[in-house]
């Protein structure tokens, strides 16, 4: 579904003091749809298990530095243990007719459906971003995807890749903490529905939500070793990558990361796709609807603290408004509610974890070092917890690293522009191209820079939309391959030059691919 | 005064020259290789041995090519490559004698490569503006949004062009790059690389603009490496690569996150129908939102 974003908890035409809020009354979501076990093993085979070595580490909350629990962590040998897993499994899995493969993936789609306020707010535990936002955005999205995908396991020799299309084996997935659940339903739910099984490693400051999903495989009586959760660290997902015996590879995370595992799996017949960072512009026209276009700034640079790789971050705004836009953000912004992110009326949330908080304060710093102008509405920050006021910075030229570096927070880099052809030459200006937005009523402009543009998902008069149906992925440093939609399998679908054995063999599949 | 009838004429050779932004340049270097017939070792001609200057010089007018070319309507490049295998028809015994002193094959089979090559530069030239709708697409959204997925050039693509097909072969990895609006950078087959330098001549006489394929002749290895860590190349074909040097060029290719195509496990079959894996290969996808109201 296409996340419709509530209305914001208070109005932005309230006049023209910046920081004035409406007092709302606390109204938290109960904790106590969320049973929290002490501690929590490796999920492999089917079962929970310990690691090999017996190393343990502690998930907490950003918004509170409570400790939730103890998990497992992965190392080498589990990864072994996993993969093994996995590829016995395959073996089963792989040749399931493909609507079988597609009632399992229903079903886990409606248990999801069904427990979503729990893992709603266990999410917000563990992540720190508002229950508005994994109530009405991450859960809802999660479910839809792996009810999206359920349906494409039986209609594979439709979807264009192959009349006789054939899964690769095992998927080895990486992926971050800004969307635990959701990246987890993008990588597992294709997986699957192509036929392949899993190894996946949440990141080590969110893998709760993936161990609740361990449970729901097994409600949806999933067989043993199709999908296996290892939570860890870096050496764990490095360790996941370099496995011989894996075959797919997707990743999500920093584009630094990236290049070390396109390094790893050099040489290898591994598949590949990776969803990288990101350093979006988000680009307004004189003639664009303000009060809307500052709704879509907004979202695009606050919505979940920032920490989206396809996030608004730099701001393009057209020099005859920018007064005008200026202070009608900057009103917008002294609205924004910061705080608990189990309270409904939160607008931002906690910064995931305190080395998030101290990168962000660094580029931050630099911002104001290298001559930018740095404002934030006044705003109470609580004590305990990782925070970070929403902050935009005037006066940034190109060549500031707010406007280079992805900041991975809420942050907002403001430039201008006269000419569309100057706004596409500096939103192109980047080695990312994972997103970009454009307000204007022109529809012939919109169509013209959205074509310029050199970005795999253009936002026009919207932004941070998000469907299960619609292919997300990057263009040059953003990464390859893409996530969603019918696009979405082909990561996880054997190319017909894989299959050959050689000539022969080739001839007939190649013409498949032709379809 | 006449020339005796006994006397047999003595032929004009030919100086095999790179084709780079539309021109013949010598390699800066100015250096040359011998090419030989791999059957009698007999020498051929002399070829540029082409410089990591030349590679890069041709990466810079690929650039310089990619918006007009990219930019073109899907006719007109359909057109243009149309045109491009009407020349190379027209050009039939050239080829046939070059790729049969090329790859040591008989009159008859050098021939059918030649013709095959033709045919394939037909199907890839039908291609252009069909490919966006079979890869791309409307996207059935759950909200007031039209959504679609538009598939679009990766824009520099550097070739390296299969060793043991000197023409078919070159065809059919260099077609489906341009056909889809990249610019090209190829280079030639190492020990065979004459049909592919006097098919730049096929192009300039086309109306390909400059710099939408460049060609270069030389030491794939030396030619290689500059183009995989080059900064302004988006893409990285290794179909020409020996195991070896393919790993290495895809780690270096990896600071750059290039698209990389490997070279294939077992000896591609050119007759075969390739499918659109070559087309897609170089596409990036790109999807517009916008909301639907009034």
């Amino acid at each position: 579904m296409a996340n419709q974003k509530p209305n914001r908890s208070a109005d932005a035409s309230a006049g023209p003091s910046a920081g004035r809020k409406f007092a709302y009354a606390p109204a938290p979501e109960s904790r106590a749809v969320v049973d929290l076990a002490p501690s929590y093993g490796l999920f492999i085979d089917g079962e929970f298990t310990d690691a090999a070595d017996g190393t343990v580490f502690k998930t907490v909350s950003p918004s509170s530095e409570e400790v939730l629990a103890e998990v497992a962590r992965a190392g080498e040998a589990d990864v072994d243990r996993a993969v093994k897993a996995a590829r016995k499994a395959f073996a089963s899995w792989g040749a399931l007719p493909g609507a079988e493969r597609g009632k399992y993936l229903f079903r886990i789609a409606r248990i999801v459906q069904e427990r979503s306020r729990e893992l709603a707010v266990l999410e917000s535990l563990d992540n720190g971003k508002p229950i508005r936002e994994t109530r009405d955005v991450d859960l809802p999205l999660v479910a839809a995807h792996f009810f999206y995908y359920a349906g494409w396991a039986d209609k594979l020799a439709y979807a264009g890749y192959g009349r006789d299309p054939r899964p690769l084996g095992v998927a080895g997935q990486v992926i971050p903490w800004n969307f635990p659940l959701l990246m987890l339903a993008w990588k597992i739910a294709p997986a699957l529905a192509a036929g392949n099984t899993v190894v996946l490693k949440p990141a080590e400051t969110t893998p709760l939500s993936a161990l609740f999903f361990a449970d729901i495989c097994r409600q949806a009586g999933l067989p043993r070793g199709v999908v296996n959760i290892l939570p860890g660290y870096g050496d764990a997902g490095a360790a996941l990558v370099a496995h011989p015996d894996v075959d797919k590879v997707a990743f999500t995370g920093s584009t630094e990361v990236g290049r070390a595992i396109a390094r790893t799996v050099a040489g290898s017949r591994k598949k590949v796709t990776l969803e990288l960072g990101g350093k979006a512009a988000n680009i307004v026209f004189d003639d664009a609807p303000i009060d809307q276009a500052v709704e879509g700034i907004v979202d695009g640079i606050f919505f979940n603290q920032g920490h989206v790789c396809c996030a608004g971050s730099r701001l393009l705004v057209q020099e005859s408004v920018q007064e005008e836009v200026l202070d009608a953000l900057k009103r917008r912004m002294g609205t924004l509610r910061v705080g608990d992110p189990l309270d409904k009326n939160t607008d931002i949330g906690a910064i995931n974890s305190a080395e998030q908080l101290a990168r962000i304060t660094a580029l931050a710093e630099a911002g104001e070092a290298e001559g930018a102008e740095r404002w934030a509405p006044a705003c109470d920050l609580p004590s305990a917890g990782y925070w970070f006021a929403p902050t935009l910075f005037t006066g940034v030229t190109q060549a500031h690293r707010i406007a280079r570096e992805e900041v991975f927070g809420p942050v907002l880099s403001v430039l201008t522009f006269r000419t569309p052809a100057e706004a596409v030459e500096k939103a192109n200006n980047t080695p990312y191209g994972l997103s970009a937005g454009i307000w204007t009523e022109k529809g012939s402009r919109i169509l013209s820079m959205a074509s310029k543009l050199r970005a795999g998902v253009v936002w026009a008069n919207t932004f941070n939309k998000f469907d299960p149906t619609s292919p997300f992925g990057g263009y040059k440093e953003s990464g390859y391959g893409r996530e969603g939609g019918r696009h979405g399998l082909e990561g996880y679908l054997a190319d017909a030059a894989d299959l050959t054995g050689g000539p022969a063999s080739e001839k007939e599949s190649a013409t498949h691919e032709g379809v | 005064m006449k020339v005796s009838e006994q006397q047999s004429r003595l032929s004009v050779f030919k100086t095999y020259k790179l084709y780079v932004g539309g021109k013949f340049p010598r390699s800066e270097s100015g250096r040359v290789y011998e090419v030989t017939d791999p059957k009698g070792g007999r020498w051929l001609a002399n070829a540029p041995l082409s410089s990591r200057k030349d590679a890069r010089d041709a990466v810079v007018a690929a650039r310089k090519a990619v918006p007009g070319w990219s930019g073109a309507t899907a006719y007109n490049r359909g057109q243009v490559l149309y045109r491009v295998a009407e020349m190379l028809e027209g050009r039939r015994e050239q080829f046939a004698r070059e790729v049969a002193e090329a790859e040591g094959l008989s009159k008859s089979r050098a021939a059918a490569a030649v013709d095959a090559a033709v045919d394939r530069w037909v199907w890839y030239a039908g291609w252009t503006d069909k490919i966006a709708q079979i890869a791309g697409g409307a996207n059935p959204v759950a909200g007031p949004f039209f959504n679609l997925s538009t598939p679009e050039p990766t824009g520099v693509v550097a070739v390296l062009a299969p060793q043991e097909s000197s023409l078919l072969g070159l065809v059919s990895v260099l077609a489906p790059v341009i056909a889809t609006g990249n610019a090209a950078v190829v280079v030639a087959a190492e020990r065979s690389p004459l049909p592919a330098l006097s098919f730049g001549e096929v192009l300039a006489s086309s109306d390909v603009p400059a710099g939408v394929v460049n060609i270069l002749s030389g030491r794939t290895a030396e030619l290689a490496a500059p183009l995989a860590a080059h900064q302004d190349v988006n893409g990285l074909d290794l179909t020409g690569a020996a195991a070896d040097l393919a790993v290495d060029l895809e780690v270096s290719a990896a600071d750059t996150l290039k698209r990389v195509r490997r070279p294939a496990p077992a000896p591609e079959d050119w007759t075969a129908d390739p499918g659109t894996g070559r087309l897609t290969a170089w596409l990036e996808t790109k999807t517009v939102w916008h909301p639907i109201g009034v």
